[in-house]
């Protein structure tokens, strides 16, 4: 109970101090650069009276919860497989981590000349951010099950499935949700920078909109929308994490 | 060859093959893609004539700056951090959170404010980088061993010698596999925001040929990319074995 206590302190010493710093900041640049705490907290809630802004965030919702779910079914799929395979797996996971280092942002043109403008392009791009995590923790996931687990399992006489449903994927649960976790923020950022290039919607879109108008406070408050969305669901998902970690 | 090699090398052999035969074959039409003989050919005719220089000069010297920064800032920052117990269980959730927040947000932001030179771009860099070596720089302080501390208590180190002589070098291992991550995202960073907006520099050579239609430098600098970012991952890897083996670890 302390140490949940702790925890929350902690946050709200940080969120305080980012706040502190924010204002510092604003005090030193002033307006042509920067929008206030406040001021940007207005303009926000000035943004989600709009009607136009709920679309475009639906618009983004929608293009990453489709690419998160292609990319969980194909992360686990694929993760599964090269954990099963020992072969493929120490051939193909050496390549897979590299291309996890490369910028992916470059290969946007020919994602764009492959799928078109729109909705396909933004999936496609959210998913070779996001899938890639999910398949190297699902493999590691599988590699460190317990041998003794396994060997039960044959003694068991379990099928190649039954050995998936019953052994392999509860042992695997803590590993794989961090894949999972980390393979949220990945697909999020994916999707948006695929909206900041080619897309008339969205909140990459509107962050675009407001360089090309010099909207300073537009800027500010959909990066707030941005950071405020993506932090607090990591900060859930991160718990989660570490109560199935402590489990085991 | 060991089979894992074979299996990788026939892997790669595979993709080339079949995106030769399906861009031969039309399926893939010449405006998406050309075909891979002719992407090397170009890739090997840009590189000699030179017209690319000036752009893949100034984005090593970007990525070579972010990358120096990073690793400077971000050890010292560790070691700094690891003796103030109370400031880094307030930064905890900032680390663990922090690559869950899209750092190219905020790019907009830091042209309004330094404009459109390298600096934007070199801190995007920066920012994605620094984090990642503070984490494990501060993963392998946390692994050294009492004895060496007290050693060093002994022989009446100063504080800054401690940690130069005794609790880095033990992280070192550690160290490397943060340096690893910060190269990527340096290369990730500043590539990135070229291509978001810039004025010059690989990134935003790619989107202003793309922009062209002009695939016959559009793919060979993609590749290039490619080929860069897995050699220096490779070599680094190879560096990291050899420290681990030294150890006693691998």
């Amino acid at each position: 109970m302390s140490a949940r206590f702790a925890g929350l302190r902690n946050g709200l010493t940080l969120v305080v101090g980012l706040l502190l710093l924010w204002q510092i900041l604003y005090l030193w640049t002033g307006d042509v650069a920067l929008a206030s705490p406040l001021a940007t907290f207005r303009y926000t809630a000035r943004l989600f009276a709009t009607e136009s802004f709920g679309a475009q965030v639906y618009e983004t919702l929608r293009a990453f919860s489709i690419a998160y779910a292609i990319s969980v079914v194909m992360g686990l799929g694929i993760g599964f497989w090269l954990g099963f395979d020992r072969l493929s797996g120490d051939a193909l996971e050496p390549m897979i981590v590299s291309v996890y280092a490369i910028p992916k942002l470059t290969l946007y043109p020919i994602l764009l000349l492959a799928f078109g403008l729109g909705l396909a392009a933004k999936v496609a791009f959210g998913v070779i951010h996001g899938v890639i995590p999910i398949i190297l923790f699902t493999l590691a996931a599988v590699h460190n099950t317990k041998p003794i687990l396994v060997k039960t399992g044959r003694v068991l006489r379990l099928s190649r499935w039954q050995m998936i449903r019953w052994i392999l994927f509860p042992a695997a649960i803590p590993e794989i949700f961090t894949g999972l976790r980390v393979g949220f923020a990945l697909t999020l950022i994916g999707s948006l920078l695929a909206e900041m290039f080619a897309s008339q919607r969205g909140l990459g879109y509107l962050l675009m909109n407001g360089i090309g108008l010099h909207n300073v406070e537009l800027i500010m408050s959909v990066t707030l929308v941005i950071v405020v969305f993506a932090a607090t669901v990591s900060v859930v998902l991160l718990h989660i994490d570490r109560r199935l970690h402590g489990r085991v | 060859m060991s089979k894992v090699a074979w299996y990788r090398a026939a892997v790669i052999a595979g993709v080339v093959a079949l995106l030769e035969a399906l861009c031969l074959a039309g399926v893939i039409d010449k405006i998406t893609m050309p075909a891979p003989h002719v992407i090397a050919r170009d890739l090997w005719r840009m590189l000699v004539s030179g017209r690319m220089n000036a752009a893949i000069a100034k984005t090593l010297g970007n990525t070579v700056l972010a990358l120096g920064l990073a690793l400077g800032v971000g050890i010292i920052a560790a070691a700094l951090l690891h003796r103030a117990r109370a400031v880094r269980d307030t930064l905890d959730p900032l680390f663990a959170t922090y690559y869950a927040v899209p750092v190219f947000a905020f790019y907009p932001f830091f042209i309004v404010v330094f404009g459109l030179g390298d600096l934007p771009q070199i801190l995007i860099a920066f920012m994605l980088g620094v984090v990642a070596v503070i984490v494990n720089t501060l993963n392998g302080l946390d692994r050294v061993p009492n004895v060496l501390l007290k050693t060093a208590r002994i022989l009446r180190l100063s504080p800054a010698d401690t940690a130069l002589r005794m609790t880095l070098p033990y992280a070192g291992p550690y160290v490397l596999t943060g340096v690893k991550l910060a190269v990527a995202y340096a290369f990730i960073g500043v590539i990135g925001s070229e291509f978001i907006m810039s004025r010059g520099g690989i990134g935003y050579e790619i989107s202003f040929a793309y922009a062209n239609f002009d695939n016959a430098t559009m793919y060979p600098l993609i590749v290039l990319i490619l080929l860069a970012s897995v050699a220096v991952n490779g070599l680094l890897g190879v560096w990291e074995q050899r420290l681990l083996a030294r150890r006693g670890l691998r």
